[in-house]
C-alpha cells in the first residue's frame, strides 16, 4: 500500500514541465519607434533618469512532457530562426525553465 | 494570358485587385486560396494587400507558410511573374524572395493617403510600358512600410539596379520630406535581381480608373500583361 502511494505522487506532482521563455529584439541600429514613443512618454512623467527604452517580444513556449531541456532548447532554436525572430531585423534569446504543471 | 489574386485570411484588396484585371484591363483572372497547392494554368500571380493573419507576430509572417506559398515560391524561382502589393511585399520579404524587411513607419502612425513615386528602373516586366524618371501619383496605406536592409543588401539593390519606384515629390524630387515612413533611400518598390518578383508598398489597384483619382496605377498591370 506504501508503495502505490509513492508512485502515485510521483507520476502526477512530480512532473516538471519544460518551458522555454523567449525574448525577441530589434538588431542594435534598427529603429524602435514604440521604444522612442515611451521613452519619450516616460520623460514626460519626469523619469528624468531614464536613458532609452527597447521594446520587443516575449513568448512563452510550453513544450509536451516528453521533452528535455536539451530538446527544449532544440526545438526552440529551430523555432526562433524559422518564424519567431526575421534575421534581417531582430535577435533573439531565451532561456529553458522547468516548472510545475 | 491568366493571372491569380491570391486570398489569405485578412486579404482586403483581393478584390480591388481582381477588379481591375477583370473589368478594367478585361484580362482572365481568378482567385487563389491560401490553401491551394496547384498554380497550372496561371501566367502572373499577384499577392494583394491586406492583413493576412491580422498582422500577427510581424506582417506578412504567417501568412509565408501558407500552403499557396510553398507553389508560389517554385513558381517565381521558374521565373513567372509574381508582384506583391503592400502586405503582399511584407510577405515575399519574409518568405525570402526579395532581400531586406519592413519594419514600422519611423512615424509611428498608420499613412494612408496619395504619395507620388517616381520609376527608376523600367527594365523590368512590371514597368516596361513606363518612361524611366515618370512620376506615378497613388496611395500607401500601411503602417510597416519602412524599407530597411543592411549597407550590403542596399548595395547590392544597387548595383543591380533593382530599386524600381523611389517615394518622391510632385516634380519627381527623391527628396527625405517626400518619404513617407523612412525608408532606407526612400524604396517603395524593389525586384529580385532577375527582375521576375516585385515587391511594392504604394497600391497600383487602387490608382486605376479616373474616377479614383489617378490612373497611374493601372500602367503597372499593363506593362506586365505586355499591353503597351
Amino acid at each position: 500500500m506504501r508503495n502505490r502511494g509513492f508512485l502515485f505522487l510521483s507520476g502526477r506532482e512530480g512532473r516538471r514541465m519544460v518551458k522555454a521563455r523567449i525574448i525577441v529584439r530589434y538588431k542594435p541600429g534598427i529603429l524602435d519607434p514604440e521604444g522612442k514613443t515611451i521613452y519619450d512618454a516616460l520623460r514626460s512623467l519626469g523619469f528624468e533618469k531614464v536613458e532609452g527604452v527597447e521594446t520587443g517580444k516575449y513568448f512563452e513556449i510550453t513544450f509536451a512532457g516528453d521533452v528535455d531541456k536539451n530538446k527544449a532548447k532544440e526545438l526552440t532554436t529551430d523555432a526562433c530562426e524559422r518564424l519567431l525572430a526575421n534575421p534581417v531585423i531582430q535577435n533573439y534569446s531565451f532561456e529553458i525553465v522547468e516548472g510545475d504543471r | 494570358m491568366r493571372v491569380g489574386v491570391v486570398i489569405f485570411p485578412g486579404s482586403n484588396c483581393d478584390y480591388d485587385t481582381y477588379y481591375v484585371f477583370k473589368d478594367v484591363l478585361k484580362v482572365d483572372v481568378s482567385f487563389i486560396w491560401h490553401t491551394d497547392s496547384d498554380l497550372r494554368g496561371y501566367d502572373a500571380v499577384i499577392l494583394p494587400g491586406g492583413f493576412s493573419y491580422g498582422d500577427y507576430l510581424r506582417a506578412g509572417a504567417i501568412a509565408r507558410f501558407s500552403p499557396v506559398m510553398r507553389e508560389i515560391v517554385r513558381f517565381a524561382k521558374r521565373g513567372n511573374p509574381v508582384m506583391g502589393i503592400c502586405n503582399g511585399f511584407q510577405i515575399l520579404l519574409e518568405a525570402e524572395l526579395l532581400p531586406g524587411a519592413l519594419i514600422p513607419n519611423n512615424g509611428m502612425r498608420f499613412r494612408c493617403e496619395d504619395v507620388y513615386i517616381r520609376v527608376v528602373n523600367n527594365d523590368s516586366i512590371f514597368t516596361r510600358g513606363l518612361d524611366k524618371g515618370r512620376v506615378l501619383k497613388m496611395p500607401i496605406a500601411h503602417y510597416s512600410g519602412n524599407y530597411y536592409a543592411d549597407e550590403g543588401t542596399i548595395k547590392s539593390l544597387e548595383d543591380n539596379e533593382q530599386i524600381v519606384f523611389q517615394y518622391c515629390d510632385s516634380a519627381g524630387e527623391v527628396l527625405p520630406e517626400a518619404n513617407p515612413n523612412g525608408s532606407i533611400l526612400n524604396i517603395a518598390g524593389i525586384v529580385n535581381r532577375e527582375g521576375n518578383i516585385l515587391g511594392m508598398m504604394p497600391h497600383p489597384e487602387r490608382a486605376s480608373e479616373k474616377v479614383l483619382g489617378s490612373e497611374d496605377g493601372v500602367e503597372i498591370f499593363k506593362s506586365l500583361m505586355g499591353k503597351v
